[in-house]
């Protein structure tokens, strides 16, 4: 039977040769099928396939998913879609329209799972052949996926014609792996196994463990020669998965304690209305996509840009007027300024509340966010990539204000001596509102990323809040060095953490070490030296 | 020795005030089982309900002042000692509730057999008896404390630092406590319950005598916080939240000074939580959530910090406005906490009691300066002495 198909299949390629898509008409073939047996539909799809005629392949995917039927009246074969109580006919061979008719005009032609086979092969043998090379390639694809000795002689025929270089690679690997489940020699299935280790990653890994049980004895050394070395590989990309997921959350971490690096690290204010701030980001983010979508949509995939100084504006002003209005009263008292602030943050968020309802808000991912690429054994989402980008962006933008600028001079010098500062010219309340106004607006670009992949609801400055101060603390408070590493190694260890104890569980360990890390150094990971510390 | 730890603890304002709880503890009760509903001094049993739980806040915000108040350490994980002590508490009840349960397995509580447990994690045995559950209402918060007070005290963390990482710690154990198979309920957390010492939970009697407790348990509180404030202890205390490093360097031990108040307050909160939960019928991990602590310290701040009345005055204040708020204007809850928040800091800084406090001193003083000028002839001694003496 298999014989048969072989040889079938090896007549096809000679033909095919020559030319294919001329062959004789597949239709009176397709029309056999209406009363053959299973093993004669076999036969027949084996003859189908050798005619070579690209145009088959619906009708053939049809059968293999059981949607072929024949018209009780001339046995002729179609095609069937479901078209309300009746059933649309279609040609098998040009695609047509043939007639509705009613249900009880056709019968089902029957497939079982060895038909399937011959059918999938058959289908590889003529996509392999495709003038498109798409098709071509994902034809290799799908034999890498399940290879077959069956398949082994179309790969192979269908290498030897290939010129494209991409697609040859892809079909070699497609011939290694189906080689090995052939009745090949010894030594050309050492040099598949070279191939397919070559070709390294999950697959790689799937193939050889298949196979490790049928082959040769005299192969399997070699066998698990390969699979230890893709074993390696594969530790090493899941660590690097693990950290580039830890880098991920340490950039978040990152974004949501930034600004508090300022209000709270350099300024010492405990601001407890930091969730907030980011939270009204969020929500400044979600209310410029809302006017674009309604004024220009075009815009849309600009949306996150235009909402950054809008953000950063919004929070910036807020920002201000709570140090205007309630910390600067509270200077010197750090402990007051955590109550103050606390109650500021049940306000604003009451009022987002009051204001858009207590439900998550919609806000979309322009396309640039969206959809992911591989790169080497790990895969790496748009949204993640640029959160870190950006969240690295806000950093060293800030980290230049704050040591190159003539205002950033200004800031330190008013948090390490105000009395001096002030006696040399520098109005200090005017530093105090603009530092608390830009650690705002700065929180408020935080909640204008993170609006992208959390949701957008009157809490979400909550969620955010106990984390950012535990960066803090744990870099060390008034370091933005600090901030970053505390930011990334938090993230990072809470990653590694989470396969082996869970999410909730590493989450409850990293908050215990933090705590033991206070113990030891009182001042965090990078601690300022001198005098200013006691004050 | 000890009676007259207990006797100079007896001062006037406190003698007053535990003489109001427990007349209080008389007479709400009294006044809810023997006048007739429609009787104009009757007290509802919800309204008794609600003031029982005020007076579980009121002591936990005493326990926050003795920290805060009085040796400045803002702890802002005081609410997990709270949960802690009503964990204890609720573990005793379900223990209780026997083969009632909904599975009827007299060992196993209904959420362990609903988890597919088949028997009694080891950390709950002994919680059937009512003496031992309560010894742990008292050593559960008082352990964590002590571990967590020793290590923190000992490494110098101290203002900031030492909330956030207070924080920290009641974040972790809500997050630990919502588990399931931390084997404390999960998500439910404790709830069903029955019987407490044979008496039904839910029954007028024993919601009166629940709250005749609670209140006899915050005069007792009261007294033993006033006992400890005002030794020469307590001078020590309030020196080491003025000014840490002078008592250090005068050869205190600050950070033992520290520890002990720290893990006496923890008790008084687990107290609190034990009284809480038979009275409110449930306990679970949302009241570790770190901002039901900060609430706790809003409560001591309205009412006054480094006196021991204005906790208690603070909490049953605020906590009657959030009830009389949450029921009138459910959306402006948040902004009146809010801006209590802000308007307490900025305004009112001592707080309640702690404004009138010093009002009353600042006019003692202004009277004991005028009688002075009256009588400076007489030979009194100088004004400014007198005017020390007043404060």
């Amino acid at each position: 039977m298999l014989i048969r198909l072989f040889s079938m299949i090896f007549l096809f390629l000679c033909f095919a040769a020559s030319s294919f898509a001329q062959g004789p008409d597949p239709k009176p073939l397709l029309n056999q099928l209406a009363d053959a047996n299973f093993s004669q539909a076999e036969t027949l799809v084996g003859q189908i396939a050798t005619i070579g005629d690209p145009r088959v392949v619906p009708a053939l995917e049809a059968f293999a998913e059981g949607d072929l039927y024949f018209r009780k009246s001339d046995k002729a074969v179609f095609l069937a879609k479901a078209a309300g109580s009746q059933l649309e006919l279609i040609d098998p061979v040009t695609g047509e329209s043939a007639g509705q008719v009613a249900k009880g005009a056709v019968t089902k032609i029957r497939v079982n799972n060895n038909l399937r086979r011959a059918i999938r092969a058959a289908l590889g043998g003529l996509t392999l052949m495709s003038p498109d090379r798409g098709v071509r390639l994902s034809a290799a694809d799908s034999i890498l996926r399940s290879p077959s000795a069956e398949a082994l002689e179309l790969v192979e025929a269908a290498l030897a014609k290939e010129t494209d270089a991409e697609v040859k690679a892809r079909m070699e690997e497609a011939r290694a792996v189906s080689l090995l489940s052939s009745d090949r020699s010894v030594d050309e299935k050492r040099a598949a196994i070279e191939t397919i280790s070559s070709l390294g990653g999950r697959e790689a890994m799937r193939i050889f463990s298949t196979v490790s049980s049928s082959i040769d004895e005299s192969l399997k050394p070699e066998v698990d020669k390969a699979i230890a070395k893709i074993q390696g590989q594969l530790q090493i990309w899941d660590l690097a998965q693990n950290v580039w997921y830890g880098m991920s959350l340490g950039s978040v971490l990152l974004l949501a304690a930034i600004g508090l690096a300022i209000t709270f690290g350099v300024m010492g204010i405990i601001n407890m209305a930091h969730g907030e701030m980011v939270m009204l980001g969020a929500y400044s983010t979600f209310m410029v996509q809302d006017v674009i979508r309604d004024n220009a949509p075009y815009l849309f995939d600009w949306s996150l840009a235009i909402a950054l100084p809008v953000a950063f504006l919004v929070t910036g002003l807020v920002g201000f007027v709570i140090e205007r209005g309630v910390i600067r009263f509270l200077y010197g008292r750090p402990l007051e300024t955590l109550l103050a602030t606390w109650g500021v943050s049940l306000i604003l968020q009451q009022a987002i509340r009051t204001i858009f309802g207590p439900t998550n808000q919609e806000v979309g991912n322009p396309s640039w966010m969206s959809g992911s690429f591989p790169l080497g054994g790990m895969t790496i989402t748009y949204n993640r990539m640029w959160i870190i980008v950006f969240s690295l962006t806000i950093f060293f933008t800030l980290l230049f204000v704050m040591k190159k600028t003539a205002y950033g001079l200004n800031m330190r010098a008013v948090t390490q001596n105000r009395r001096m500062a002030s006696s040399m010219g520098i109005r200090t309340p005017w530093v105090d509102a603009l530092t608390f106004a830009l650690g705002s607006g700065i929180a408020g670009i935080a909640g204008v990323a993170l609006s992208q992949i959390d949701n957008v609801s009157p809490n979400l400055g909550q969620s955010y809040i106990i984390d950012s101060f535990m960066v803090v603390v744990f870099g060390g408070v008034g370091n933005l060095w600090g901030t970053l590493v505390g930011a990334l190694s938090l993230g990072i260890l809470n990653k590694f953490l989470e396969p082996s104890v869970g999410a909730v569980l590493g989450k409850i360990l990293v908050l215990v070490l933090i705590i033991l890390f206070i113990q030891k150094r009182p001042r965090g990971l990078f601690a300022l030296k001198g005098r200013a510390v006691e004050a | 020795m000890i009676s007259g730890f207990i006797l100079r603890a007896l001062e006037g304002k406190i003698v007053i005030a535990a003489g109001i709880l427990l007349a209080v503890a008389m007479l709400v009760p009294a006044l809810n089982l023997l006048t007739p509903p429609d009787s104009a001094f009757h007290i509802p049993t919800y309204v008794m309900a609600l003031m029982g739980k005020y007076l579980c806040y009121a002591l936990l915000a005493l326990a926050l002042d003795l920290v805060w108040g009085y040796c400045g350490i803002l702890s802002l994980g005081h609410g997990a000692f709270f949960a802690l002590g009503g964990y204890a508490m609720g573990m005793y009840l379900m223990r209780q509730i026997g083969s009632r349960g909904t599975y009827g397995n007299p060992d196993l509580p209904d959420f362990m057999v609903f988890l597919n447990w088949k028997e009694l994690p080891w950390f709950w045995y002994g919680f059937d008896m009512f003496p031992f559950a309560m010894l742990m209402v008292l050593v559960v918060p008082g352990l964590l404390a002590f571990f967590f007070g020793w290590f923190a005290f000992r490494s110098r963390v101290n203002g900031v630092y030492l909330s956030i990482i207070t924080q920290a710690m009641t974040y972790a154990l809500m997050l630990a406590f919502f588990r399931n198979d931390m084997g404390f309920g999960g998500n439910n957390g404790l709830t069903d319950f029955k019987d407490i010492l044979g008496f039904q939970v839910q029954a007028g009697g024993t919601r009166a005598v629940l709250f005749a407790m609670s209140a006899i348990m915050l005069a007792l509180c009261l007294i033993v916080a006033s006992a400890i404030t005002r030794s020469k202890f307590g001078k020590v205390l309030v020196g080491v939240r003025d000014a840490e490093s002078r008592v250090r360097f005068l050869g205190f031990r600050v950070e033992n000074i520290k520890l002990f108040t720290f893990v006496v307050s923890a008790m008084f909160a687990g107290i609190a939580g034990a009284l809480f939960v038979p009275q409110v019928g449930i306990i679970n991990p949302g009241e570790f959530a770190p901002a039901n602590s900060i609430e706790v310290v809003v409560w001591t701040a309205v009412g006054g910090r480094g006196t021991l009345i204005g906790p208690i005055i603070g909490a049953i204040l605020v906590n009657a406005g959030k009830s009389y708020f949450t029921g009138a204007f459910p959306e402006f809850w948040l902004f009146a906490l809010g801006g209590l928040f802000i308007a307490v800091t900025l305004f009112l800084p001592k707080g309640i009691v702690g404004t009138i406090q010093h009002g009353w001193n600042a006019r003692k003083a202004l009277k004991a300066a005028a009688e002075a000028e009256k009588g400076r002839d007489a030979g009194t001694p100088p004004v400014t002495q007198q005017v020390q003496a007043a404060e």
